[in-house]
């Protein structure tokens, strides 16, 4: 089991030992003082951590998050990482990631395509991490055409969703063709499924390749 | 948009720190090729005095561009998108039963004369210039009107297709914008449609069917407006229940997903083409081209 970011702990809610993080509450999680489990079976990032994957992660990285939905993850990623940065492009679940903004002064919402990094790039900053959760065809093309916001020393934590990719075909297929997409552009450290807590995701750590 | 600023310009540049509005525009409208060490520039170019100071300016300017773009899109309600649906109708049909009329009339004028809102809007170009009498002046105004009806008609059509993936995401690619748009209609608003069984949402639109069958003297309506989706009517009649039946159920979930979250699902999308494919190889149709999205629009 490799290290937890610092900010991140287990705790014990209810008996059981959870992943915590310190801040407000946002989708009706236990709480216990300021700590708040962070439920693997709702995070993908949640998940690649219980799992004990290499996500680089220390605690403090500025972060850019891909595919922030209503904040589910990227709050507790703003809780213990630096300034982050949230895209999301649908409308309505950026609307409730405003209320998990409100008390996390280092969380910036962007309602933005992911798709189209031209149109945040005024604002993010080169970071240290790049996380993807992105359900959307091309999912590897999302994570090439933002390489250039990581740092060459940054890692990019995604988690691929085969059934956004393609229904039909066996997920083993549809992870080959995303990771030989990734290899394009980054140097892939570690991959796990990651049953039990999402069916057909593949949790992927890549870095860049320094000489694509 | 980026009024032309070199692409190294990052969103504080010539805003004055303490104009959130304008910070906000800039964060929406704004863009750069790349990213740079923006917290650093922005200290150099004295936008904020250290990186805390920017952090806090960027918060504050961030929340207020996405609360901004929140309520514009969602200002693109499902009510107004309901009145240019029933108007679009509204207009077609109101030209075509005006075309008869003109058609009608001209038959007794003219040699070669026509049918269609197409001949009306011929008769209004070549017949404008000179009048022969009080009568022919009169024909060829109202041919006018109906090319004015039609061509308004073909405008709310497209006002209704660009609005619709706004209000509903998932529903407009899987039904096509203007059945997703008169769905909403039907069951009067996207959340009641949201809210009604796939049963209910595979007839609407045949109510007088489906009444009928209820007072037991007619067989059970197998279809509503989906009928114009290219899954159903594009299927052999013996298998259009089962893809009436299909459709209706994806697109009951799309309209909920679109109501309750928002969010675009593609495997949805994915879903169906792969049931429809199942259900059309048992009469060796053809299966379905890739998409969904070639729903007819039922006009």
């Amino acid at each position: 089991m490799t290290d937890l970011p610092t900010g991140v702990e287990r705790r014990t809610f209810d008996g059981a030992e959870r992943l915590a993080t310190r801040g407000e509450p946002v989708y009706g999680e236990p709480t216990d003082d300021e700590w708040r489990a962070w439920n693997p079976h709702r995070s993908k990032l949640g998940a690649m951590l219980e799992l004990g994957m290499e996500t680089g992660l220390a605690g403090g990285e500025t972060a850019l998050y891909l595919g922030a939905a209503a904040g589910t993850t990227v709050s507790h990623v703003a809780d213990f990482a630096g300034p982050t940065y949230a895209v999301e492009f649908a409308a309505r679940p950026l609307r409730d990631l405003l209320d998990a903004v409100e008390s996390r002064p280092r969380l910036f919402p962007l309602l933005a395509d992911a798709r189209a990094p031209e149109e945040y790039a005024h604002v993010v900053e080169p970071v240290d991490v790049i996380v993807q959760d992105v359900a959307t065809r091309g999912q590897a093309a999302v994570a090439a055409t933002n390489a250039r916001f990581l740092r060459p020393d940054g890692r990019l934590l995604l988690a691929v969703k085969a059934r956004s990719e393609d229904v039909t075909a066996a997920p083993e297929a549809v992870f080959e063709g995303a990771l030989d997409e990734l290899r394009e552009t980054y140097e892939i450290v570690e991959t796990a499924r990651l049953e039990p807590y999402h069916g057909d995701h593949l949790g992927v750590v890549a870095r860049p390749d320094i000489e694509s | 948009m980026t009024d032309g600023t070199p692409s190294t310009t990052g969103w504080f540049a010539g805003v004055d720190p303490d104009d959130v509005d304008a910070a906000a525009e800039r964060i929406r409208t704004g863009g750069a090729d790349q990213p740079e060490d923006w917290p650093s520039l922005a200290v150099e170019q004295g936008f904020a005095t250290d990186e805390d100071d920017y952090y806090d300016s960027l918060h504050e300017a961030s929340v207020a561009a996405a609360g901004a773009g929140v309520r514009e899109r969602e200002l693109a309600d499902d009510q107004q998108l309901i009145h240019a649906v029933r108007a679009m109708d509204d207009c077609e049909r109101t030209a075509n039963e005006l075309a008869e009329r003109v058609a009608e009339w001209a038959g007794s004028r003219f040699a070669d004369s026509g049918t269609g809102v197409e001949y009306a809007r011929e008769l209004a170009e070549h017949q404008g210039g000179d009048p022969a009498d009080p009568a022919e002046e009169r024909l060829v105004a109202l041919a006018g009107r109906v090319a004015d009806l039609a061509e308004e008609a073909e405008d709310l059509r497209a006002f209704v297709t660009e609005t619709t993936p706004a209000v509903a995401p998932n529903l407009a690619a899987m039904a096509g914008p203007v059945l997703a748009a008169r769905l909403v209609a039907l069951a009067g608003g996207l959340a009641s449609l949201a809210k009604k069984p796939s049963g209910t949402v595979q007839v609407l639109g045949a109510e007088d069917a489906l009444f009928a069958h209820l007072r037991g003297s007619a067989p059970s309506p197998k279809h509503g407006v989906i009928y114009t989706h290219e899954y159903v009517h594009g299927t052999h009649p013996d298998e259009r229940g089962s893809t009436a039946r299909a459709l209706a159920g994806k697109l009951t979930i799309a309209a909920r997903v679109d109501h309750y979250s928002g969010e675009r699902k593609p495997e949805l999308d994915a879903e169906l083409d792969e049931r429809i494919a199942t259900i059309r190889a048992r009469t060796g149709d053809d299966p379905p081209t890739s998409g969904g999205k070639n729903g007819g629009d039922g006009s």
